[in-house]
């Protein structure tokens, strides 16, 4: 579990995060969705200790991660696995390599222990032949899946998603999607997703926080935001047609 | 970025692997061209010499001479430098900036891994070996310049290497290698530092590409200037 309390982030005048408080819980996935510029990417980068915070804090499992000795951010930081949205996959390793990263950075295993260790997990996102390729041989949807793979080789406790599904057509988008939220009830990770897919909202989010303007505007599931009737996020959520109308067939069912 | 560089080294047996790559690519890979561009060099610098001695009361042994000095006090350490700064330079700076804008290095951060010591520090060891490439320039050159006075017919063998082991001054090599590990440090360190410290998108990748070989090449002009000043006057 993550626990944020009161967290500000500022860049010089501009004040991003304006006191943000949220639970991401452990086994479930978290969603963080809102417009451009409303804070989302910065409050992800604070909570992966890539950017500093002026006030608030951020508990991993209890533990201030701002308090920790270096030594210790690391030992927390081998327990965190991130997609980014342009999947970050490093051009000079094949994908099998990419996926043996963490290992070799963080373990003992031998080679071929890695090597093991990386085809399970290729085999569970559906790459067991893409192995010996390289990161630019494969398509923007197998590049998603070796992230995914490359970020939870080494057993996360905690998992991060920066639009994970950008740049992805629908289907692919929903495998990638359905892909995180099994992996996330299978290992019990904590999962924090940085979106603003109105699909993957509707698919896998078990705890959605909308950002406003720095400020978080709504928390609920997946089902309550068919509910609800605040104005911010009817506004967000269904401002295409096709949501709509979704929205007034679910409620009309529920009736 | 240099003290950042020492601090949270990546495991070695990673790190040794990020080096004999950057060997490859920094050193081995740049021997091909050195050794092109010191070989032809040599040859018109002693072609040039010896159109330029029309006294025939200077001796033909100048022409050696002249070819040696100008090889290895200024055109291998020096100017071949400045040609590295162009092609190792904006080889580090393209690929780390790139590694920058496509998240690669947030990646590495995000996983707790000091980024600057896991692709700067292999460089700066690879170019350890920078001297290696500069004495196969200096010898190219040389022989560069023989072949060029033979076959031109501008002196004799005998003339050439006379020449070449004239008033030889034994400081004059370590005076080049002296230059030629601050220019390898000025090579792998600038470049980094430009690619790493980049923002933006593919554009600013060549526009940092650019100014890297821009500020590289100012930096080895004014050290030569400086090692010149205190080393040799």
């Amino acid at each position: 579990m993550i626990e944020v309390k009161k967290l500000h982030k500022s860049f010089g005048e501009a004040h991003i995060l304006k006191g943000i408080s949220q639970t991401f819980y452990q086994g479930k996935t978290n969603l963080i969705i809102g417009q451009s510029g409303s804070g989302k990417s910065v409050f992800l980068k604070c909570l992966l200790g890539l950017y500093d915070y002026e006030e608030g804090s951020i508990e991993y499992d209890g533990e201030v991660f701002a308090n920790l000795s270096e030594a210790k951010k690391r030992d927390m930081r081998a327990k965190i696995g991130m997609v980014f949205q342009g999947s970050a996959l490093f051009d000079s390793l094949t994908i099998e390599e990419n996926v043996m990263f963490p290992l070799r950075m963080f373990t003992k295993l031998t080679k071929n222990d890695m090597r093991e260790r990386a085809n399970i997990v290729l085999k569970r996102v559906n790459l067991e032949d893409a192995h010996k390729k390289m990161p630019s041989e494969a398509s923007g949807g197998m590049q998603k899946r070796v992230a995914i793979a490359r970020a939870i080789v080494n057993n996360p406790k905690y998992l991060f998603c920066d639009e994970p599904n950008s740049g992805l057509d629908p289907k692919t988008a929903i495998v990638i999607d359905n892909l995180i939220h099994e992996i996330t009830e299978e290992y019990k990770i904590t999962t924090v997703i940085n979106t603003h897919d109105m699909n993957s909202v509707m698919e896998i989010g078990d705890n959605i926080m909308f950002l406003k303007d720095g400020i978080k505007a709504w928390e609920g599931t997946k089902d309550d935001i068919f509910r609800t009737d605040n104005k911010v996020v009817t506004d967000f959520v269904y401002s295409s047609n096709l949501f709509k109308k979704v929205r007034e067939a679910v409620l009309k069912e529920n009736k | 970025m240099i003290i950042e560089m020492f601090r949270k080294p990546t495991k070695w047996s990673v790190m040794k692997e990020l080096i004999l790559k950057d060997i490859d690519d920094l050193i081995i890979g740049s021997l091909g061209i050195v050794a092109f561009i010191a070989f032809f060099v040599g040859g018109v610098v002693t072609i040039q010499t010896a159109l330029n001695i029309d006294n025939p009361l200077i001796p033909k042994e100048l022409i050696g001479f002249a070819t040696r000095q100008s090889i290895l006090l200024e055109f291998a350490p020096t100017f071949m430098s400045i040609i590295m700064a162009g092609k190792v330079g904006s080889f580090i700076t393209s690929s780390i900036g790139t590694m920058r804008v496509t998240e690669q290095i947030d990646a590495l951060e995000v996983m707790g891994i000091n980024s600057i010591n896991y692709l700067v520090f292999p460089k700066l060891i690879a170019m350890a070996f920078y001297p290696f490439v500069i004495s196969i320039a200096m010898f190219l050159g040389v022989i560069g310049g023989l072949m060029a006075c033979i076959y031109g017919g501008y002196a004799s063998t005998d003339d050439f290497i006379t020449g070449l082991q004239q008033e030889f001054n034994p400081f004059h090599i370590s005076y080049a290698f002296i230059k030629t590990f601050l220019f390898a440090f000025v090579l792998a360190t600038i470049p980094s530092y430009h690619g790493y410290y980049m923002k933006g998108g593919a554009l600013e990748v060549g526009e940092a590409s650019t100014t890297s070989f821009v500020w590289t090449s100012v930096a080895i002009i004014i050290i030569n200037y400086l090692a010149t000043q205190l080393l040799l006057s």
